[in-house]
């Protein structure tokens, strides 16, 4: 099995208080899986240390082979990684298809002479990345709202707009961060299989989620976070039976709803 | 009929010139407002153009589009070594920072008389700004803003002052294009600084103070940002504001400033606004039909 992302004893301090502590575990090339455990486990935190908006206190995250530490997050979504956030974070005065053009910045190949003089290079790039745009918006079902405003979209469909922006950077990993958070069973259903399709098309995803169906219908591999430390590892059967995984998470029945945000959210 | 118009020229030609270095300095506010950033260092930029090219000119003896050159790489120099620690800065602290660097900038000049003239200013530049130049500045800037909207720069402009962490992990380098929004605008302020420096005869460091900087930001705030008509509508009415109401000359700083408030108040997207517009618009015939 080949290993596309891999953390190794990743600590992560705030102050005196200690949000993730030896975290190892590694990522599957072509697999789809996930990170689980209770609001406040340091989830999100182990997103921001991987895609650099947070460094890790210590520790090594190495992405193909080649390590991620001190990296801007610009330079890592270029190395490949690609997210969602929990709270959505779309482009919401710019239209469904400008977001997703957004996401091609990188992989416009064209020069400031070619933009000033309108040169056919120019036209050729840019009429591809719409047309890979509203092929990606056709992936997550968006395509008849293309030239919509994105702050018009309904809740699930921001969701899914997000992941079709993230897909827009040509990411060997996707990140997603809660992706089925305050969607009904209907629209879970649906981003199950559109997710399924992804993976299809040789996408790495890894995802963090509350939702159980849905991480134990979809992960191959699950990792579980409390309190900063990984307690268990496996696939999801062996997960389901876990004694420190009941006690900590999945016997506590209220924490399989919960949708409120995780406290370290923004730091 | 064209004596007429010889006249209103011989009149007004340094009032319409004194419109298109308007709208340019709108111009190069516009550019950074569009990347979400409050720089207020543009009246600051557009004096080191004009003193730049003046001191060539009249020192030196260069040729004006020589001149004009170096006009607009001084200001944009200065605002990469400017920027490198201030551009971090948001919001208001960036304001603070890049006024603070007007402030500093202006004291430069007072104090390098023997350069500068010092506070008594720069007198007999030679007038080599023709109305054709002031034209082709105007075109030429708003050609070049044009094909930068419509492309993957202007796109990251928008995202960044939507988002600057999402636009980040868009695969964007969001330092480098708030850099290159803050030079390009310096440029094009030491151009509306040249032109104007060479239309004027004369040059002081009061013209490029804390007022020039804010009646700079009304201009563009009063137009607004959704489209390049903006910046340049809003500096054609500051422009032509004192000179419509010539007995409150004085209140100039007072009418800006009250304008900022009225328009951040009720028209936070500014004058040009076409959904606004239509709506005003559709009002105004509801009434004249019965």
């Amino acid at each position: 099995m080949t290993e596309l992302l891999k953390l190794t004893n990743v600590s992560r301090h705030f102050g005196g208080l200690k949000v993730l502590q030896d975290v190892s575990f590694a990522v599957r090339q072509g697999a789809i899986s996930g990170l689980i455990g209770p609001n406040g486990a340091g989830k999100t935190t182990v997103f921001n240390l991987i895609t650099g908006l947070l460094p890790p206190t210590t520790g090594d995250i190495v992405l193909d082979g080649a390590t991620l530490l001190g990296r801007k997050p610009h330079e890592i979504t270029r190395a490949g990684v690609a997210r969602t956030f929990q709270n959505i974070r779309i482009f919401k005065e710019m239209t469904l298809l400008e977001n997703v053009i957004v996401g091609m910045h990188r992989h416009l190949a064209y020069g400031v002479p070619g933009l000033m003089l309108a040169l056919p290079k120019y036209r050729a790039e840019e009429r591809r990345a719409r047309d890979r745009a509203r092929e990606l918006l056709s992936w997550m079902k968006l395509d008849h709202k293309a030239d919509d405003l994105a702050d018009n979209l309904s809740y699930g469909a921001q969701r899914r707009l997000e992941i079709a922006r993230a897909l827009a950077t040509e990411p060997r990993l996707l990140l997603l961060d809660e992706p089925v958070a305050g969607m009904n069973s209907t629209e879970k259903t649906e981003l199950m299989r559109e997710i399924v399709n992804i993976q299809g098309r040789g996408y790495t995803i890894f995802m963090i989620e509350h939702d159980m169906r849905f991480v134990m219908g979809l992960c191959e591999q699950i990792s579980v976070l409390n309190f900063g430390k990984i307690i268990a590892q496996g696939d999801p059967e062996q997960i389901r039976r876990d004694p420190q995984v009941i006690e900590a998470y999945l016997g506590r029945e209220d924490d399989e709803v919960a949708v409120t945000p995780d406290v370290e959210d923004e730091a | 009929m064209l004596e007429s118009l010889d006249n209103f020229w011989s009149i007004y030609s340094n009032l319409v010139l004194s419109l298109g270095t308007a709208s340019l300095l709108a111009l190069s506010i516009y550019l950074t407002l569009s990347c979400g950033m409050l720089a207020m260092a543009n009246a600051a930029f557009m004096g080191i153009g004009a003193y730049t090219s003046s001191i060539l000119t009249m020192t030196y003896g260069w040729p004006f589009p020589a001149a004009i050159v170096a006009g607009m790489a001084a200001p944009a120099v200065v605002a990469f070594v400017i920027g490198k620690p201030t551009l971090r800065l948001s919001g208001v602290y960036l304001a603070m920072a890049t006024l603070a660097f007007g402030e500093v900038v202006r004291l430069c000049i007072i104090r390098a008389e023997s350069l500068t003239g010092g506070a008594l200013g720069l007198n007999g530049i030679p007038q080599l700004t023709q109305w054709w130049h002031v034209l082709l500045a105007v075109v030429a800037v708003l050609f070049v803003l044009a094909r930068l909207r419509r492309s993957r720069i202007g796109r990251a402009f928008e995202a960044i002052k939507e988002d600057e962490t999402a636009a980040g992990l868009m695969g964007i380098d969001v330092n480098g294009h708030k850099m290159l929004a803050f030079a390009l605008g310096a440029a094009i302020a030491g151009l509306a600084g040249v032109l104007n420096a060479h239309l004027t005869f004369f040059i002081g460091p009061q013209e490029f103070g804390f007022d020039r900087g804010v009646e700079i930001l009304t201009m563009t705030i009063l137009g607004g940002i959704n489209s390049l008509f903006g910046p340049v509508l809003g500096g054609i009415i500051v422009t032509l504001l004192p000179e419509l109401l010539r007995s409150f000359k004085d209140y100039r700083a007072v009418a800006n400033g009250l304008i900022l408030v009225l328009i951040v108040l009720f028209l936070p997207k500014g004058l040009w606004n076409p959904a606004w517009m239509r709506r005003v618009l559709g009002l105004e015939r509801k009434g004249v039909t019965p």
